[in-house]
């Protein structure tokens, strides 16, 4: 006789068990040490606190670890306990002007105040497999160092702001609001769009970004500048009144320079695609740039057309957690929904061959 | 400021079955912290306020995955007490794996009593299913559901359902459901079948079955829908009109296998279809394994 | 910060849980009457019932409009850190409110009508009103001592606004009873 299977709860366990065992991998093999990974993936380290929305270096490298190095489900990780952390307030706006740079580069001016600033990049690397580093990877001589040029490093977009080539940002004064406390509403406002973004996946917004390179939605993009370094935190504590610096957090900036050929009531001029990534995530603040000058197109008087250019298209499917939840969640049984389904199909079958028969 | 968040220890993921009746103490009573418990029963409350309507809630992520249960579990949370006997089921079933899974986390996180009989249980979270036992005005339905906008399929964008809604405009959903007769003769929804609340609100009853379609209406509990990754909660409240959309002459008719249950003969409950072999072996047995259990334990008493 | 002597509840989670649950059953079923656990001693001005209910529901995110004496919004201050205003409110305090008059939300948003606690002198699940709508079987009695002169008429035109409107919380002691915006209320 037929008996229905029981002992989810012990399968559950018994899978769970397994992941531990396999995640820990070969005992004879050393474990991977959280601080190696924020030392040495420091990348996917980087990656996971800007997609998990928490700047928290030793967090993000327990999460890696604790996911197998599945960045998504580490930055789900470190989502989950974001959450359930108490907020204190808002912090000031960041004055990446001030930022600590280790790599500043334009594309848009062979020289600039404060200079060109590789930094640790591998643009120009020959993308050749290495095998010294499978065989024992020794530490190599130290990299040269120079003096800091003691010169300011003015962001581009103010150089041409100055000269009224760029057009201004202008702080609307409102309280931005916060995508993490309210759902998101359309049409949403550009700091919104921002926190989206700047949480959103890398490759989704990578994607995007092409497809407007590629002739959806065109922006004329230039890197007028990208920017990676430390920046300082500052907090006003209501009791005191005035700001202090609690911190420095580690980002890369990307002001795109975009062409606009001007409206009835803006004359022509550039306007600006903005990217701003926790950790030394390039190509996601390019994206994102690409993607925030995209969705100006409907305040800019432009033709909103692609899909990039799309508010709720964009902004409703960047967020990698939200989608890998809902694709995965077709791994749960659906035995109900597809047994009506059955049952729908069979009857449409049984009319459909009469009614041929007939 | 009394915001009494409690900053808990990391979570784990959720995973590992708590035993009942001790909780976490890393924990808040019910995993959300107090002002997000706040914003969620102020939403459910306005939900209630406007039956069927759609609340929008600044929805958290949770140690599951969006698509998991998240919008159940956090009305869940923000409605349990103490005092509360939770039941959870997926496909009807105490025992599938993501309700033991959601079970296992209130009994960590809130330390409530579970149960898997329906009668005994105060606060019943299900996916996919109503259960077969009628709920009394003691019990509060809570459903997970993964798409909450019932015009999502025919337009996507969600500022557009908005303005439908405010205009009451379902034009959209009944040329579908003729379409739906034009083609196939009847129509050709079998679950997620839409409904109308109160003669007002088009509503997802979520991918519950058609079958179970007419439990809703005038229903004595509560019924509050939670949808985590869409961030909405709706709800009905108890004996409300909740009608299945239909034409005069092509009537709702809620679909189930001909077929009575294998286990308990029951021959009006709703059926899984259990394949037994590869060569087109099969037999029905009840979705709802409670309704089941019982009604076998009940034959076996009289034999 | 304001200051008050006033207590919240003895247990903010599990006080603040079942004061909600007390409002859920109330506005699932309008009319019918429940009891909330109030805090040990409420400042002058407030019933145990509204204290309980703000404890519960208001916050820092939530626009509080107020007009229950001094004492009483230091208190609301201290403990639910919400800011006080005239207009705009998303819960009303105020036995000056015209129902008519607070916010009632848009057609596309009417969630964001406002809720409006009442202060009465004495709720009964007896002969006065009869209710009808969501949540009601058939119909529920309800008698409320001390309701603002020309309610049912105000509620009328207010109810004929839906989904737009307000949800109303009537106070008493330690009692509550809630009328969603879609009840519909007559006499007898």
């Amino acid at each position: 006789m037929y008996v229905a299977t029981k002992g989810g709860e012990q399968a559950i366990g018994a899978a769970h068990a397994w992941l531990d065992e396999i995640r820990r991998g070969d005992p004879a093999q050393p474990a991977i040490d959280v601080a190696q990974i924020e030392d040495q993936l420091g990348l996917a380290v980087d990656r996971v606190m800007a997609e998990g929305s928490c700047h928290d270096r030793g967090l993000a490298a327990l999460a890696v670890k604790q996911a197998r190095g599945d960045l998504i489900e580490a930055a789900f990780l470190l989502r989950a306990y974001r959450t359930t952390l108490p907020r204190f307030g808002a912090s000031a706006p960041l004055d990446t002007a001030r930022m600590a740079i280790r790599r500043r580069i334009s594309a848009t001016y062979k020289d600039l105040p404060g200079g060109q600033v590789l930094g640790p990049t591998f643009d120009y690397t020959h993308r050749l497999l290495d095998f010294r580093l499978a065989a024992g990877d020794a530490v190599p001589p130290p990299a040269p160092t120079a003096m800091p040029d003691p010169a300011p490093s003015p962001r581009v977009t103010e150089l041409l702001a100055r000269e009224g080539l760029m057009q201004r940002e202008v702080d609307a004064g409102a309280e931005p609001g916060d995508l993490t406390r309210a759902p998101l509403a359309f049409p949403a406002d550009r700091p919104l769009r921002l926190q989206a973004l700047a949480r959103g996946d890398e490759g989704f917004l990578l994607g995007l970004g092409y497809s407007t390179q590629r002739g959806y939605g065109n922006n004329h993009p230039f890197v007028g500048e990208i920017r990676v370094g430390d920046v300082a935190v500052e907090f006003t504590p209501p009791e005191l009144g005035f700001p202090v610096e609690i911190g420095e957090i580690g980002v890369t900036e990307c002001q795109m320079v975009n062409q606009f050929t001007g409206s009835r009531t803006e004359p022509p001029q550039f306007t600006r695609g903005y990217g701003l990534v926790f950790g030394h995530a390039e190509r996601k603040a390019m994206s994102m740039a690409l993607v925030d000058r995209s969705l100006r197109a409907g305040e800019l008087g432009e033709d909103t057309t692609a899909p990039a250019q799309d508010q709720e298209f964009v902004l409703y499917h960047c967020d990698n957690v939200e989608a890998t939840g809902f694709v995965e969640h077709l791994k749960l049984p659906h035995y109900v929904d597809f047994q009506s389904e059955l049952e729908n199909v069979r009857t449409m079958r049984e009319t459909a061959l009469k009614a041929a028969g007939e | 400021m009394t915001g009494t968040t409690q900053a808990p220890s990391p979570p784990t993921g959720g995973r590992g079955s708590g035993e009942g009746g001790t909780r976490d103490p890393g924990y808040n009573f019910a995993y959300l912290d107090e002002s997000t418990k706040r914003m969620i029963r102020r939403a459910i409350l306005k939900a209630v306020a406007i039956p069927g309507h759609q609340v929008p809630f600044g929805s958290r992520e949770m140690p599951l995955p969006y698509g998991w249960g998240t919008g159940g579990i956090q009305v869940t949370a923000a409605i349990l007490g103490p005092a509360d006997v939770l039941k959870v089921i997926d496909q009807g079933a105490d025992d599938t794996t993501n309700a033991v899974s959601i079970r296992a986390f209130f009994r960590r996180v809130a330390g409530v009593a579970t149960t898997e009989r329906t009668a005994e249980a105060t606060v019943i979270q299900t996916r996919h299913r109503i259960p077969e036992r009628a709920l009394h005005e003691d019990q509060v339905l809570v459903y997970q559901v993964p798409i909450p906008e019932p015009l999502m399929r025919l337009e996507p964008r969600i500022a557009e359902t908005k303005r439908l809604h405010a205009m009451a405009d379902y034009g959209l959903m009944h040329v579908k459901l003729y379409e739906d007769i034009a083609r196939h003769g009847h129509i050709a929804t079998s679950y997620n079948y839409p409904v109308m609340v109160n003669g007002r609100y088009l509503m997802s009853p979520s991918p519950i079955p058609a079958f179970d379609n007419p439990k809703m209406d005038r229903m004595p509990a509560l019924q509050l829908f939670g949808a985590g990754r869409e961030k909405r909660i709706y709800a009905v409240p108890p004996y409300t009109p909740v009608r299945s959309l239909d034409f005069e002459d092509h009537p709702f008719r809620p679909i189930r296998a001909q077929h009575p249950c294998t286990l308990c003969g029951s021959t009006d409950s709703y059926l899984d279809e259990v394949l037994t072999d590869d060569v087109g072996g099969r037999i029905f047995v009840c979705s709802d394994t409670d309704w089941c259990g019982e009604r076998q334990q009940a034959k076996a008493a009289v034999e | 910060m304001a200051e008050t002597r006033f207590p919240g509840f003895a247990d903010p989670v599990l006080d603040a849980q079942a004061g909600f649950r007390a409002v859920l059953e109330a506005m699932s079923r309008p009319g019918r009457v429940r009891r909330v656990p109030a805090p040990p001693e409420v400042p002058p001005g407030l019933s145990p019932a509204a204290a309980a209910v703000l404890l519960a529901l208001v916050d820092a995110d939530t626009r509080l409009r107020i007009a229950a004496g001094a004492e009483a919004e230091a208190w609301v201050r201290f403990h639910c850190g919400c800011p006080v205003v005239a207009e705009g409110a998303d819960f009303v305090l105020d036995p000056a409110a015209a129902l008519l008059s607070l916010e009632a939300g848009t057609e596309e948003e009417p969630e964001r009508g406002a809720t409006l606690l009442l202060e009465v002198a004495a709720l009964a699940e007896a002969p006065g009103w009869v209710l009808t709508g969501p949540g009601i079987r058939a119909r529920h009695r309800l008698r409320v001592e001390g309701a603002p002169a020309g309610f049912l008429a105000d509620w009328a035109a207010s109810r004929a606004r839906f989904p737009r409107g307000v949800d109303v919380i009537l106070c008493a002691g330690d009692r509550i009873a809630a009328l969603p915006r879609s009840v519909r209320i007559e006499e007898g």
